[in-house]
């Protein structure tokens, strides 16, 4: 904060809004152009294709997006997520266990790994990227340790096919569930006292402590939330797959933390919005998908995603500085 | 607080001293930059905790090992460097850490902003509690400071350097604030570097002089002089010598017509000589610091022409301007002087690796560390060792090495915006016996400058601005306070 500030001008308060709605409009002008483009882009087949397809990354960046809202990263989401569906495998294919067993063991070994990060974090101090990458890896090698290197399959338990991929209106229950849980994520953030703290962490850590709020415990607290998201995904994800994938993983934690990103938020904290996020994840969705429908070799796609992302936060600097 | 003792690596913060505070009064604690003060804040609420010595609050002994404890007894502070969250409204900051809830969990932000509204209302503070406090100006943020601090029904408010930030009219509605405070029988420690203001608002001052407890007076039974001898243990010189120093004439700046779009700067034209001491003054926003990094090429310019020594010169960046011989001191050192992690020789030799460049880029270290003690010998910097990081000198040692910076560079032509801001008496003069020996070395200065008694003892001519254009020049025989207000406060 520079000491001769004058006052931010009403038009850069104004731009911020506009900076919300500028990235709901490119959402909105890409699905006209594709839709143009290509007349299997609009079909309800199509739709609820990218709608699935978003469930899983929206899941993780909704999760994530407090995480970035403190000021701090997690690179461990996507291993996390796989971990909690080995978990599953385990607990359910191996261990004979009920599903809710399995559900419920999935969601808490994602928090532990969350609290582990937290732990990191907070009471170490060792900065967010290298705790979270150190996770990051360990999880990757327990995932292969623990599923002995094969898919964990769930044949013997046909019900569990349905959480993901049972449908209500022709739309797959995992997609209510993403929606359902970015609304209690928005809820949280904007309505409650720790989606306050979370805000205050990432704007000024000093100052939230001197307030007399105890930062350590929020920020493991953050971390924790995280992992429940995705413990959840890793869920999804099993369920779709109808089993759990030991190597996959590596690369989530990209897609899910350039949603957050284009949807506004700022790395270093502060800032940003469940809605942003879950705007900014389908974003790269339906590009992914526009991009494919209109035979675009897949290469591309993710020249392009990067190229939106710098994008993205370029136009956010630009405006910041125009004031 | 009785014995009180406090060592941090290397430097004993506070050596046995005391401090009491009665009800209802505003007890002034002064004492130069290391003295201690701060430090012995930071013990009171909760910050550090005092390694031997005892705190005795309404009659107990008590520990406190926490802000949160410290604001629990009723003891809160108004911190110097503002302890806001930026991305968070009025409302939002004066609440947090206990919001009014409904349902336990969600936040009651109707009752924030109305409980908001009707304190400010009390304070007589104009502000809107739904406005983010990275929108307001420095003082409207000093103002919420004092809400909030208020706001906590305390027993006991600090108040770090209050009015380093506002203008008189504010400090006016300050003081009213506190006299109401003290009406209700709250105590205040008060800690300031403005001496004349304590007598105003004070009722007893305490002393302290590295680390150590000098003594403790009623404000009424002394002089300001005395207060600073017991600061600074010395008898103190407060004016200098009047002599106006023989400039050579020669123009070495000329600024024609300068003016940037936004209109912060309009059609600013003047002229700098060799060896004088050309004062800027001006309210806060008059355009002063915007004319400085224009010159030093640090923000763009719409229009206007700079001439160095009589040729035009184009200068597009700050390297542009160091290369021809300019070095500006920003009036934040400790965010845009200052790499405050880095050691004093890092900080001092930034601007002049070329010179102690040998081959391949190697740094010639001896060389550099020697130019750089010799600065620091000469400037009189107060550390440990040039090794030493810069975040942990004192903010008057801390202006001085960004001054060895250019110095270091051998710049002739050196704007100081707001030399002596937030640095006490000692270190003050020794900074305007500086800029006087640097001006007699054959270097011009151009000195921005909000302290009006500064202005008139230092410039030799003084230009003043209002809204981005010049509004008065005046030379030294001519000036007054009064003239000078003048001129700022009318286009």
């Amino acid at each position: 904060m520079s000491t001769e500030l004058t006052k931010r001008p009403e038009a850069l308060r104004k731009a911020e809004s506009r900076q919300k709605i500028l990235a709901f409009s490119s959402l909105l002008v890409m699905i006209i152009v594709f839709s143009i483009a290509s007349p299997n882009f609009a079909t309800f087949s199509n739709v609820v294709g990218i709608l699935l397809s978003t469930a899983v990354t929206g899941i993780l960046a909704t999760g994530v997006t407090f995480i970035i809202i403190t000021g701090g990263i997690d690179l461990s989401l996507g291993t996390v997520m796989t971990f909690s569906s080995v978990i599953a495998g385990v607990l359910i294919t191996f261990w004979g266990f009920p599903i809710w067993v399995g559900v419920i063991g999935a969601i808490l070994a994602g928090m532990l790994a969350g609290l582990l990060n937290g732990l990191l974090i907070a009471k170490l101090r060792l900065p967010a990227f290298i705790a979270t990458l150190g996770i990051q890896m360990i999880a990757q090698g327990l995932n292969l340790v623990i599923s002995r290197t094969r898919p964990i399959y769930f044949l013997h338990e046909p019900k569990f096919r349905q959480i993901a991929m049972g449908t209500l209106f022709g739309i797959p229950y995992s997609v209510y569930l993403f929606f359902g849980l970015a609304i209690i994520a928005g809820i949280v953030l904007s309505r409650t006292v720790f989606g306050r703290y979370t805000y205050a962490i990432g704007s000024n850590e000093e100052a939230t402590r001197l307030s007399g709020i105890n930062v350590n415990r929020w920020k493991i607290g953050v971390y924790v939330l995280g992992g429940f998201f995705y413990g959840v995904a890793g869920i999804v994800m099993a369920s779709r797959l109808n089993s759990a994938q030991p190597s996959l993983g590596v690369g989530y934690e990209l897609e899910a933390i350039a949603a957050v990103v284009i949807g506004g938020a700022s790395l270093s904290g502060g800032n940003g919005t469940i809605l942003g996020t879950i705007i900014g994840a389908f974003i790269m969705s339906v590009l992914t998908n526009g991009l494919r429908i209109l035979s675009i070799p897949q290469e591309w796609q993710t020249v392009v995603i990067g190229a939106i992302v710098i994008l993205a936060v370029y136009t956010d600097i630009l405006r910041r500085r125009k004031s | 607080m009785e014995n009180i003792h406090k060592s941090f690596p290397g430097v004993k913060a506070l050596n046995n001293c005391q401090f009491d505070l009665r009800l209802g009064e505003v007890h002034a604690l002064v004492g130069e930059n290391g003295a201690g003060k701060s430090t012995l804040m930071k013990i009171l609420t909760g910050i550090y905790v005092q390694d031997e010595g005892t705190i005795y609050y309404k009659g107990s002994e008590v520990q406190i090992p926490s802000p949160r404890s410290a604001l629990d007894l009723g003891i809160s502070i108004i911190h110097q460097e503002f302890n806001l969250v930026p991305h968070l409204t009025v409302a939002q900051n004066v609440f947090i850490g206990r919001e009014p809830r409904k349902h336990r969990v969600l936040l009651n932000e109707k009752a924030i902003n109305q409980q908001t509204k009707e304190l400010l209302e009390t304070l007589n503070i104009d502000l809107d509690p739904r406005s983010k406090v990275m929108d307001l100006t420095v003082a409207e943020q000093q103002m919420v400071e004092i809400a909030k601090a208020v706001s906590y029904n305390s027993a006991v408010l600090v108040m770090d350097e209050p009015t380093a930030a506002l203008a008189d009219s504010e400090i006016g509605q300050l003081f009213t604030i506190m006299r109401k405070l003290k009406a209700d029988g709250v105590g205040i420690i008060y800690i300031s570097h403005r001496l004349e203001e304590l007598k105003q608002i004070s009722d007893r001052i305490s002393v302290l002089r590295d680390g150590a407890y000098i003594g403790t007076v009623e404000t009424k039974e002394i002089e300001v002089s005395k207060i600073i001898s017991m600061m600074v243990g010395r008898e103190l010189y407060e004016t200098f010598s009047d002599e106006a120093i023989a400039d050579s004439g020669e123009v070495v700046l000329e600024v024609r017509n300068m003016t940037r779009k936004d209109g912060l700067i309009q059609d600013v034209s003047f002229t700098l000589k060799r060896g004088e001491i050309l004062g800027f003054s001006g309210l806060l926003g008059a355009g002063r610091t915007e004319v400085a990094r224009a010159i030093f090429g640090a923000d763009p310019l719409s229009s206007g022409e700079v001439y160095l020594r009589g040729k035009k010169v184009n200068i597009s960046s700050p390297a542009d301007a160091a290369e021809l011989g300019i070095g500006y001191l920003s009036e934040d050192r400790r965010h845009l002087g200052l790499a405050l992690g880095l050691d004093v020789t890092s900080n001092v030799g930034i601007t002049n690796y070329d010179a102690y460049k040998g081959k391949f880029g190697w740094v010639k270290a001896t060389e550099l560390k020697k130019s750089v003690g010799n600065l620091v010998d000469i400037l009189n910097i107060k550390t440990p060792s040039i090794d030493q990081r810069v975040a942990n000198l004192s903010g008057g040692n801390q202006q001085k090495t960004v001054i060895a910076k250019w110095l270091v560079r051998d710049s002739d032509i050196l704007i100081f915006d707001e030399p002596t801001r937030g640095i006490d008496v000692g270190a003050k003069n020794e900074i305007y016996k500086l800029l006087n020996d640097l001006v007699a070395e054959g270097k011009s200065i151009i000195m921005i400058s909000s302290d009006l008694p500064e202005v008139l003892r230092m410039s030799h001519r003084i230009i003043v601005m209002c809204e981005g254009r010049i509004t008065g020049e005046l030379s030294r025989k001519e000036a007054s306070q009064e003239s000078i207000m003048s001129h700022a406060t009318t286009r």
